[in-house]
């Protein structure tokens, strides 16, 4: 699709060659991630999370169609149809296990791949589409997690739902009707377990959607690649395949090592263990707090203390729960307009001495910081903690990287790929 | 535009937040959070090892058979295990037979149906019924227990944090409050004389409020007999109950324990082998 030295897909037999006068399906496929695709040669690691969160999809739709096929949404029984999936199912606890961390790992290899984003700048220009709709991914992921962390209808699937959908009482005028109409009821019931069981199945499809367009636009420009530096000809690629389907299979194992021995060997390690309790509606846990991946977001969400109003009027014009919740969606759809916020025409932070101070030493620690104060209960130091990284991630996304684009000066870039891996200067000037 | 914009919310965020760390360093500093007995005085789990611990471990069958007996003889009074049924009790090495008769003579009888009348009525269990609460509902529950509803524990070592340690500790953890002092050396009542434990509770570092409406179910040594011979001690008691009450929460982990290996095996010579061709694709390739 992308370069002119792409190899052709030749169907081999009469059979081939029938199909793919009909429907050139094995060509698409042989186009998009087969010896058809040229990709840049210098591709590391960071270049196979994509992929991994493609298996790591596939494994939750297909564990959880299985679950489906046992469990039970009902406010009486959910509960109990989950324990009867860990006790009666055949091999149902490792379905169960593998779902349950199997999300975890979803958002692992997500965050990795959203990191290897940020660092090399893939979404700069002409890869902006690409970067876009993997943020819509990451959204979709979000409720999907949210909505199936409710099903098992435990203490904090149920407290989890009260809070989330509690964002919505925050909206001025129409916040509480609005959650109401969501819920389906005055609190999460029968009604919202139904809907988001319902939604739970549904939303993996849309992602599958939404993935297609993701990789579709992908193959347009063709992948990026550490150095930042386009592809200038034949010798900077190589093909999809055998070369990356290789490498690819090799952090397939590996992700799947880490995965196996975290889903047999410590199933319970990142969640809760309120969550196996059966949900209360008159009991509240003493410390509410979402699953691991969410934490970063909430702890924006609690940052906000103070009433945006006018100074010693006692006017309020935004209290500071809804400033909280308008910040935590922020905090996201900022990303949206990462591409057009840093101007930067350097793609790889490697040749960006300013913006890779920035990176490592401001907005990596803030984001880790933010997730050990999001599980914290809300004592003073956590709180003041989150606060300065929840300042410094909104400066560093919306003050400090367009800043730093304009007055950094890049270090050299390499002439091309083959330059920069092979050390020695192209003897044919490129094409 | 799109820059001067983001400028402009980047800057309303983060002075917000800012104007929100004053506020917050300044209530910290006026009204500093005070201890509380629960933060100072509330312990962790303690120590204790299991047979089934560790990536090999493999439950002690002769421990949760001893375990079952101290559920049946002293927690049964009062606490179901409504996810487990007679039938798995195979899992802990009785036969049929034996679970047949263990479940016909367990204290309390299934509800069920007079068959002649249509009245409520009970019958003794069978294998396919799950472990009965000693109470008929919550009210009933609640009435007999000073209005505190006793736990189903079929969950009970996964619902709390380091869950089978968590409940040796407890069954442990029973303490004379008079002059209790924690590791430090503080003295509970001198620090918080109103953490004084009120008529009906009983006091229990271990308990996430220090007071328990449970009284100490163990008290002392031989309040069970042990078929097999084992001296029948408090601790030896409160380690195979919590051995027991790990098995009813994760009965099939054996099974998972040995899956992980052979999937873990099969993983390793798959990574090995998919090294291996990428290097020999690769191998005529700088990258």
């Amino acid at each position: 699709m992308s370069f002119p030295w792409a190899q052709e897909y030749k169907p081999q037999g009469t059979v081939s060659k029938w199909v793919d006068e009909r429907l050139p399906l094995p060509r698409l496929v042989y186009n998009a991630v087969g010896a058809g695709y040229p990709v840049p040669r210098n591709l590391n690691y960071f270049w196979n999370f994509g992929v991994l969160a493609g298996v790591a999809l596939v494994i939750q739709i297909v564990t959880g169609i299985i679950l489906a096929m046992h469990y039970y949404a009902s406010v009486d029984g959910a509960f109990n149809s989950v324990e009867h999936i860990m006790r009666d199912v055949n091999s149902g606890w490792f379905i169960r296990y593998a779902h349950m961390n199997g999300a975890s790992f979803f958002f692992i290899v997500v965050y990795i791949h959203i990191f290897r984003g940020l660092f090399y700048g893939s979404y700069k220009a002409p890869r902006e589409m690409i970067w876009l709709l993997g943020v819509t991914i990451f959204l979709l992921m979000m409720a999907t997690a949210f909505m199936g962390y409710v099903l098992p209808w435990g203490q904090m699937s149920f407290w989890g739902a009260q809070v989330i959908t509690g964002f919505f009482s925050a909206i001025p005028l129409v916040g509480e009707p609005l959650r109401q109409w969501l819920l389906g009821g005055f609190a999460p019931d029968q009604a919202a377990l139904n809907r988001f069981f319902s939604l739970h199945y549904l939303m993996p499809f849309v992602i599958a959607g939404v993935i297609i367009l993701h990789v579709w636009a992908l193959h347009i420009p063709g992948s990026s690649n550490p150095t930042g530096v386009s592809v200038k000809g034949e010798q900077d690629t190589v093909p999809f395949h055998p070369y990356y389907t290789a490498k690819d299979g090799f952090g397939l194992g590996i992700f799947l090592i880490f995965f196996v021995a975290v889903t047999f060997f410590a199933p319970n390690m990142l969640g809760h263990p309120d969550n196996y309790i059966p949900a209360n509606p008159l009991s509240t846990p003493a410390h509410i707090v979402p699953e691991w991946y969410f934490l970063p977001f909430y702890a924006i969400l609690k940052a906000f203390t103070v009433d945006f109003g006018i100074p010693f009027t006692g006017i309020i014009i935004i209290e500071a729960k809804l400033m909280g919740v308008l910040a935590m969606f922020g905090s996201i759809l900022l990303l949206f307009f990462l591409p057009w916020l840093d101007t930067s025409p350097v793609r790889s932070g490697h040749y960006r001495p300013l913006f890779r101070k920035f990176f490592w030493f401001g907005l990596i620690p803030c984001i880790v910081l933010l997730t050990y104060c999001g599980g914290k209960p809300p004592y003073a130091q956590w709180v003041i903690l989150s606060q300065i990284a929840a300042a410094y991630y909104f400066a560093h996304f919306l003050i400090i990287l367009p800043i730093v684009s304009r007055i950094e000066r890049p270090l050299p870039l390499p002439n091309s790929i083959t330059e920069s891996v092979t050390g020695k200067p192209l003897e044919t000037a490129a094409a | 535009m799109v820059r001067l914009v983001a400028f402009l919310v980047g800057l309303f965020f983060s002075g917000m937040l800012l104007l929100g760390l004053g506020d917050t360093v300044i209530k910290a500093i006026q009204e500093p959070e005070q201890p509380t007995a629960e933060h100072e005085f509330h312990e962790t789990p303690l120590a204790v090892s299991f047979a089934h611990d560790g990536p090999f471990g493999k439950f002690d069958r002769g421990q949760l058979q001893r375990g079952l007996k101290v559920y049946s003889e002293v927690c049964a009074a009062c606490h179901s295990l409504n996810l487990v049924a007679f039938r798995d009790f195979g899992a802990l090495g009785y036969n049929e037979e034996q679970v047949k008769a263990l479940a016909k003579a367990w204290k309390t009888e299934v509800p069920s149906i007079n068959p002649e009348t249509g009245e409520a009525a009970t019958r003794p269990a069978i294998p396919a019924d799950k472990i009965p609460s000693p109470f008929a509902n919550e009210v009933a529950a609640r009435a007999a227990n000073n209005n505190a509803l006793p736990p189903d524990l079929s969950l009970i070592t996964k619902a709390r944090a380091d869950g089978t340690a968590y409940v040796y500790s407890l069954l442990m953890g029973y303490r004379n409050q008079a002059g209790y002092k924690n590791a430090e050396g503080k003295e509970l009542l001198k620090e918080f004389p109103e953490a004084a434990t009120s008529p009906g509770l009983h006091f229990n570092p271990w308990f996430a409020n220090l007071n328990i409406a449970m009284a100490n179910p163990i008290a002392g040594d031989d309040q069970v007999t042990y078929d097999d011979g084992t001296k029948a001690t408090k601790e030896q008691m409160a380690k195979d109950v919590s051995a027991f009450l790990a098995w009813t929460a994760e009965p099939k982990m054996e099974n998972r324990k040995s899956a992980g290996w052979a999937a873990l095996g099969f993983l390793i010579i798959f990574t090995v082998l998919a090294w291996m061709s990428y290097r020999t694709i690769w191998a005529d390739k700088k990258h």
